[in-house]
């Protein structure tokens, strides 16, 4: 792969600074979330309401780990919808699955 | 056969000994990416469609159950509705007895965020061709990984050799804990899923540690430095996201839902 070789500094042995701001915020935001998801947790009865309020905040969660830890923002287009698309298709499969297929408790159980 | 000629002849001198790079050869990068970031781009796609096919089969497990209605207080183990998480992972080590709901699993989903945190930082710096702090990173990373697999060693050994109270049943005898065939903590099936999810879960992470390890060896050897790019820190980097990623989606569906 010599086309990475591009990327080494100018003038070796001089380390540019770090930059790390971004990584820190993103770690706050989702430690703030999961702070959230106790904090309902625990003051909140178990409705349906509760459950979708876990669920988004689930996907908000993974949106920063996707987007900011993996990169995912800042691949091309192309990337981007080659991973989401695939991922949209199973979420779209796993609620049906799980609210059609009930009909299976009912025919053999 | 005689009339082929020696292969010096047949193609040109400047057809030899170069890299290919055109479009169809292999020498340019579809989609931006490297060959090896792409494929484990998608590698980590079909490693979701299993944990999907798990939480998938959980959801409509859990359905088949009754709920438990009433207050949390009063809660006692039944086979006849599915727990609430919250009675049922309430130990910390070190603090037997203490009704402390969630509290270790809170802890040890910190662990695992944090090391993703870590393992950024070992690509950033790979990024800028720093190898002592790559080498810190990477070990961070390994360390809060294994302090994470330890926590669920843990949890594991807890759910399996059940409570003091155990349940009750029909005939007068109790059941203490867990294993694939009966459970004190409700429905057979719960303590499988458990077992199933977590454990699978739990083999990602090590797997990733073993990366992790043969990345900080690679790293501390030079190997990366020779090559001219720190990518395999980058890989093994999504790799290990993807796993505090499964974790996430474990931690709701398991623990909150």
């Amino acid at each position: 792969m010599a086309n990475h070789t591009t990327q080494l500094p100018a003038h070796p042995g001089e380390i540019p600074k770090p930059n790390t701001a971004w990584i820190w915020k993103t770690f706050w935001v989702i430690t703030a979330i999961t702070a959230l998801e106790f904090l309902i947790a625990f003051t909140m009865p178990s409705s349906t309401l509760r459950n979708s309020i876990f669920i988004i905040l689930t996907i908000f969660k993974a949106f920063f780990i996707v987007a900011e830890f993996m990169h995912l923002k800042h691949e091309t287009k192309g990337l981007i919808w080659t991973i989401m698309i695939p991922m949209g298709l199973l979420i779209w499969l796993l609620v049906a699955l799980i609210t059609e297929g009930n009909a299976i408790h009912k025919a053999i159980f | 056969m005689s009339t082929i000629s020696p292969t010096t002849q047949a193609i040109p001198d400047s057809a030899l000994d170069k890299p290919r790079t055109g479009t169809w050869d292999g020498g340019n990068e579809p989609l931006n990416a490297s060959y090896g970031k792409l494929m484990m781009w998608f590698f980590l796609l079909s490693d979701a469609f299993t944990f999907a096919a798990f939480l998938t089969t959980y959801g409509l497990i859990r359905h088949k159950y009754l709920v438990y209605e009433g207050a949390a207080e009063n809660f006692v183990t039944s086979t006849a509705y599915w727990p609430i998480p919250e009675k049922i992972f309430n130990a910390f080590p070190g603090l037997h007895g203490l009704d402390l709901p969630l509290a270790f699993v809170a802890l040890m989903t910190m662990i695992l965020i944090f090391s993703s945190v870590t393992m950024v930082l070992a690509v950033e710096a790979g990024q800028r061709f720093d190898r002592q702090d790559v080498q810190k990173w990477l070990l961070w990373t390994i360390l809060f990984g294994a302090t994470f697999l330890s926590c669920q060693a843990w949890e594991w050994s807890h759910f399996i050799a059940g409570t003091d109270k155990g349940m009750l049943m029909n005939d007068g005898t109790v059941i203490h804990g867990a294993n694939l065939a009966v459970n004190e903590y409700g429905p057979v099936l719960f303590a499988d899923l458990f077992f199933f999810i977590t454990g699978f879960h739990g083999t990602h992470v090590f797997s990733g540690i073993c990366l992790l390890i043969y990345c900080f060896i690679a790293t501390t050897n030079g190997t990366f430095e020779k090559r001219g790019h720190y990518e395999m820190v980058e890989k093994i980097g999504l790799y290990w996201h993807f796993v505090d990623l499964v974790w996430v989606f474990v931690f709701t569906f398991f623990y909150l839902v």
